[in-house]
């Protein structure tokens, strides 16, 4: 199936075949993603990267990834610069940018804010993130951070740890590997567990889910130990969060009982979740994963907007 | 010979077999302040009922619903059953149907949903269960069971 003008706002928009074909699109763009290889098929192409919220990496490996392709970038990425700071409506604001871009990149704090967008542009639409919502390229890159090192999504054991209440990174993580055949450990701090509906969904397609709050005990049988930050931006209650902050910390003390392969990954930025000492360790690998950004959503943006004709 | 609680309607529609102690919701709905001058509503509650034990019954005189209201009603009253009353006589009768999308009935329970911001759209579920009935909000993904609370 053509990816070819489609909007990518969720995880769940794609079939477990296309995400195999982005990520196997993926690897081949990686020798493109670091400079030693040339292509361009989104020449003439503007890719617009709305952000209406703070991000780093995300719209850098965004437009990394269009530069790369050959494309041009039209970047939105203080949202107290545009007209919405003066009541514009998201829908209008997108409607607008959707006549001057090919299409449009959005990182909004309201859930729901890439599905509207999607309907109010004539463009594709890819989520690059929706406050507590989906994130779907990050869920494609963590997969492809997976398959990189093991060969397969299936039959893995991937332990989620860290804030599975607020984090939306794993809650899509978490439904693909489901959909996928991995087994899923969950370790969070009290408070911060996996919304049961959350959990629902995973037994749903069939998920493998099983808890473990002894850090060192979920990692001596697992392949890929997922770290999150605890996002103090998601907390009401600012003594919640103090009271979560710092109660865990992955160091090569817990991971000396891991077993060798076992690769540790964060979707950055890290707040102490991780010692710098395990970036020495063959562990880490989740700069690799920041890396993977840039290919996996190159692979993206070329299948959305990529040679062929317009809504093919 | 059954008792005749409420007097029979002209014109207008009959809301009967509504779960016990759903009428006020029910009138909610229809939106009471919205009639006009010449309908007159009935309410009947705690009514002995054949199939349900106890029923709820809401008579609008000179009034057809809406399809967004019955849609409204089939989410709080799946029970119910709707009956259009022309000269006294009853010229249609039918169970509330649940439509696969519902549209502008219902709030999004999350607060930080695109839908409760001042956006030129209207709310928006899927039915992605029906027993229970359980609503998918079309933006946010946020799964809906309870819908009293949430009627816009």
């Amino acid at each position: 199936m053509s990816l070819h003008g489609r909007d990518i706002t969720s995880i769940r928009d794609l079939s477990r075949e296309e995400i195999e074909e982005i990520l196997a699109s993926a690897r081949k763009m990686i020798p493109y993603a670091e400079g030693s290889k040339v292509v361009h098929p989104l020449a003439e192409k503007i890719v617009a990267m709305a952000f209406f919220e703070p991000s780093t990496r995300t719209r850098l490996s965004f437009e990394a990834a269009v530069h790369r392709l050959g494309g041009n970038c039209l970047t939105i990425a203080d949202a107290g610069a545009t007209s919405l700071r003066k009541g514009e409506s998201l829908y209008d604001t997108i409607r607008m940018l959707s006549s001057y871009a090919d299409a449009i990149v959005i990182r909004h704090p309201n859930e729901g804010s890439a599905r509207l967008a999607a309907r109010a542009s004539d463009r594709p639409v890819i989520n690059a993130g929706d406050g507590a919502g989906q994130h779907p390229t990050q869920t494609l890159l963590d997969l492809a951070t997976l398959h990189e090192a093991f060969g397969t999504l299936t039959g893995l054991k991937v332990v989620l740890l860290g804030d599975l209440k607020y984090g939306r990174t794993v809650h899509s993580l978490a439904y693909a590997l489901a959909e996928f055949g991995s087994e899923l450990i969950l370790s969070s701090p009290r408070g911060l567990a996996l919304p049961e509906e959350r959990r629902e969904e995973l037994k749903r397609v069939g998920g493998r889910v099983s808890e473990q709050p002894d850090i060192r005990k979920a990692v001596q049988e697992a392949d890929a130990l997922y770290v999150t930050r605890i996002q103090k931006e998601r907390f009401v209650d600012e003594s919640e969060y103090r009271e979560v902050a710092g109660s865990y910390r992955i160091d090569a003390s817990v991971l000396a009982s891991a077993k060798p392969r076992l690769i540790v990954m964060h979707p950055l930025p890290r707040a102490g979740e991780i010692a710098p000492e395990v970036d020495q360790t063959p562990h880490a690998a989740y700069f690799r994963q920041a890396f993977l950004a840039v290919p996996v959503r190159m692979a993206l943006l070329a299948s959305v907007l990529g040679s062929s004709r317009r809504g093919g | 010979m059954r008792e005749l609680k409420i007097t029979p309607i002209k014109n207008g529609t009959v809301i009967d077999h509504i779960g016990n102690g759903l009428a006020l919701e029910v009138l909610r709905i229809i939106g009471v302040r919205e009639l006009d001058k010449d309908s007159s509503v009935s309410v009947a509650i705690h009514v002995r009922s054949g199939k349900l034990g106890w029923k709820d019954i809401v008579k609008v005189e000179s009034m057809e619903l809406s399809p967004r209201k019955v849609n409204a009603i089939a989410l709080i009253a799946p029970t119910a059953t709707i009956s259009i009353i022309r000269d006294y006589k009853v010229r249609e009768k039918r169970v509330v149907d649940l439509p696969s999308r519902i549209v502008g009935v219902l709030r999004c329970p999350n607060p930080t949903c695109i839908s409760n911001q001042p956006e030129p759209i209207e709310s928006e579920f899927e039915v992605t269960d029906r027993r229970p009935v359980v609503l998918t909000c079309a933006f946010c993904e946020r799964r809906v069971d309870d819908f009293l609370r949430h009627l816009a």
